[in-house]
C-alpha cells in the first residue's frame, strides 16, 4: 500500500491483521448483498416476472433503444452547442477589451451559479409559448439549458486552461512579432484545448447526466421511456435499475477515456493536464469553483 | 411594473427558495457523514474496504440525480411501502433529503480524498522520522493538513447541493423553487422571462456568498508549501 500517504509498509503483523479484516469486510459485503437480495425477494421483487420484460426485445426496440437514441440525440447536440458557446465565451473572457471581457464575464458566470432544472423548466415554457415552436420544444429545451450551463462551465476550462500555459509560450509569440490575439488564436488556444480535454470529456458525463432531467417536462428520453413502459405493469424498480445501468456503463466507459486520456496528454504539450473526474449534475459554480478532483477555472488557486 | 411585482404577493418566492435551503442543510449533513465515512473506506489499507468505496462511488457517481431521488420515490416508497414517518408531503422531503445525500456523499467522499493526496509524502515521512506513531502521526500531521486542501473542493460540492436540491421536483416535494416556478409560468404567461430571471437571481444571491467564503476560507487556511 505504498499509493497511501496514511499507511506505512506493512510488516509480517500488519499484514496478517490486515488479512483478518480483509476476510471480515468481505464476508460483511457478502451478508449486505445477501440482505437486500432477500429483502427484495421478500417483497415479492426478485420474480423472474418481474425481471423478463428487459430480457425480451421488444421491450428494448419498442421503449429504451428509442429512449436511448433521444438522450444521445439530445447530449450530443448539447455537446457540440456547449463546446462552440465555451469557445466563443472563453475566448471573450480573456479579450483584453473590458466590454467583451465584462459582458463575457457576467454571461458565464450567471449561467454557472442557476439551477439547469430551472433553466430547463424556464425553457420548456418559453421555447413553447413564446416562440411558438411545437414539434420537440422539450428536446430544445433541455438542449438550450445544457448548452447555457456547460457551455460556460468550458468557456471557464478554456481560460484556465490558457492561464495555465507557461508565460514563455505566449511571450516567444509575441517576440516572433503574431499580434496578442493571433498568439492566443496559433499558440496558446490550440496547447489549452489540448490540455483540456480529459476535463472536457468529464463534462460530457455530466451532460449526458443532466440530460435525465428532461424527464421533468415529458422530454421522452431514456429514463421517461423506462418509467412509462414499467407503470402499467408494476415493475418500476425493475425499470429505474435497467436504466440507471445503462447511463453508469456509458459514463463510466467516458470516465476511463478521459483518464487515459490524461494519462496520455501528459507528456504532450506545455499545458498541465487534469483529470476528467465525472462532475456533479449541475455541477459546481460560483466566484472561483473548481472542479472536484477536475479542473481549476482559475489559475491563482492554491 | 405593478404586473410583475403582483407575483410576489401571490407567490411566496422566498419561501419557495426557504425549502431549498433546507433541504440542501439537512442532505449537506447527512453528504457530509455519509462521504467522510466512504473516503475513510477507500483510503484504508484493507482492499475489500477500499473495493466497497470504490463501487459505491463509481455508481453513485455515474447515475443521473434524477434517477436517485425518482427509485426514492417510486421505488423504495411507491413499490417496497418504504415510509420515512411524517405527514404526506414531509415524507416525500425526506426522501429527496435521503436521495441528495446519496447522491452528493460520492462527491464528498472525493473532495476529501484529494484533501488527503494534497499532503506531500514528505510529511509523514517526517512525522515518522521524529518518533511519532500512526495515529499521533496522522491526528497532528497528516489530517490537519489534509482537511484544509479539503476546504475548496467540499465547498463546490456544496454550491452544487444547494442548485441540486431542485431536482427534488421530481421526488414530489412541490413546494421547492423549480416546481413553484413551473406553477408560476403556467399561470403568468405574459412575465416568462421576468419570473426566471426573479428565480435565478435568488440563486445566484445563495450561492455567490458560499463561493466567497470557501475562497476566503482556502486561503486563510492555506497550507503554504
Amino acid at each position: 500500500m505504498s499509493s497511501s500517504i496514511l499507511f506505512d509498509t506493512p510488516g509480517p503483523r500488519a499484514r496478517r491483521n490486515v488479512l483478518v479484516i480483509n476476510i471480515v469486510g468481505a464476508l460483511v459485503i457478502v451478508a449486505l448483498l445477501w440482505w437486500i437480495i432477500a429483502g427484495l425477494a421478500a417483497k415479492g421483487q426478485m420474480e423472474a416476472s418481474q425481471w423478463d420484460d428487459f430480457l425480451k426485445a421488444d421491450t428494448w426496440m419498442d421503449y429504451l433503444l428509442p429512449g436511448l437514441a433521444n438522450t444521445l440525440k439530445a447530449a450530443a447536440l448539447a455537446i457540440v452547442g456547449s463546446v462552440l458557446f465555451g469557445l466563443v465565451f472563453g475566448i471573450g473572457r480573456l479579450s483584453t477589451n473590458w466590454l467583451i471581457n465584462g459582458v463575457c464575464s457576467v454571461v458565464v458566470e450567471f449561467f454557472r451559479a442557476v439551477p439547469v432544472l430551472l433553466m430547463i423548466v424556464f425553457f420548456n415554457i418559453f421555447i413553447a409559448r413564446t416562440l411558438e415552436v411545437s414539434s420537440n420544444s422539450a428536446m430544445w429545451a433541455v438542449v438550450s439549458a445544457l448548452v447555457f450551463y456547460n457551455g460556460s462551465v468550458v468557456a471557464e476550462l478554456i481560460r484556465s486552461g490558457v492561464h495555465n500555459l507557461p508565460k514563455g509560450q505566449r511571450e516567444a509569440g509575441i517576440a516572433i512579432g503574431l499580434t496578442r490575439g493571433q498568439s492566443l488564436r496559433i499558440v496558446e488556444i490550440p496547447q489549452a484545448l489540448v490540455a483540456m480535454l480529459p476535463a472536457l470529456i468529464g463534462q460530457f458525463v455530466v451532460i449526458l447526466k443532466d440530460s435525465a432531467l428532461g424527464y421533468i417536462i415529458s422530454f421522452n428520453e431514456l429514463l421517461f421511456y423506462g418509467r412509462t413502459y414499467s407503470s402499467p405493469n408494476g415493475n418500476v424498480l425493475q425499470a429505474l435499475i435497467v436504466v440507471a445501468a445503462v447511463f453508469i456503463i456509458i459514463n463510466f466507459t467516458l470516465s476511463k477515456i478521459a483518464t487515459i486520456l490524461s494519462r496520455r496528454l501528459s507528456s504532450r504539450g506545455v499545458g498541465k493536464t487534469k483529470p476528467g473526474a465525472a462532475a456533479l449534475v449541475g455541477g459546481p459554480a460560483g466566484l472561483e469553483a473548481v472542479e472536484p478532483g477536475g479542473a481549476k477555472p482559475t489559475p491563482d488557486k492554491p | 411594473m405593478d404586473n410583475y411585482l403582483s407575483i410576489f404577493t401571490e407567490y411566496n418566492i422566498p419561501g419557495a427558495l426557504w425549502v431549498n435551503i433546507q433541504l440542501t442543510f439537512f442532505a449537506a449533513i447527512g453528504a457530509l457523514v455519509l462521504g467522510t465515512i466512504l473516503a475513510m473506506l477507500r483510503i484504508s489499507p484493507v482492499a475489500s474496504f477500499a473495493a466497497i468505496g470504490t463501487s459505491y462511488v463509481n455508481i453513485i457517481r455515474n447515475t443521473p440525480l434524477t434517477i436517485i431521488i425518482l427509485f426514492g420515490v417510486l421505488a423504495l416508497n411507491g413499490q417496497l411501502g418504504l415510509n420515512l414517518g411524517g405527514g404526506f408531503q414531509e415524507n416525500f422531503f425526506r426522501l429527496a433529503i435521503m436521495g441528495l445525500a446519496i447522491y452528493h456523499a460520492a462527491f464528498v467522499c472525493e473532495a476529501i480524498r484529494s484533501g488527503v493526496n494534497t499532503v506531500p509524502l514528505g510529511q509523514a515521512e517526517a512525522a515518522r522520522a521524529i518518533g511519532l506513531a500512526f495515529m499521533p502521526a496522522a491526528r497532528m500531521v497528516i489530517l490537519p493538513q489534509a482537511f484544509r486542501g479539503a476546504i475548496v473542493p467540499l465547498g463546490n460540492v456544496l454550491i452544487a447541493l444547494i442548485k441540486n436540491s431542485t431536482v427534488a421536483a421530481v421526488g414530489s416535494v412541490s413546494i421547492e423553487a423549480s416546481s413553484v416556478m413551473k406553477d408560476m409560468l403556467d399561470v403568468r404567461a405574459d412575465i416568462v422571462i421576468p419570473i426566471f430571471l426573479t428565480f435565478a437571481a435568488g440563486f445566484v444571491i445563495i450561492v455567490i456568498p458560499v463561493g466567497l467564503l470557501t475562497t476566503w476560507l482556502s486561503k486563510k487556511l492555506a497550507v503554504s508549501r
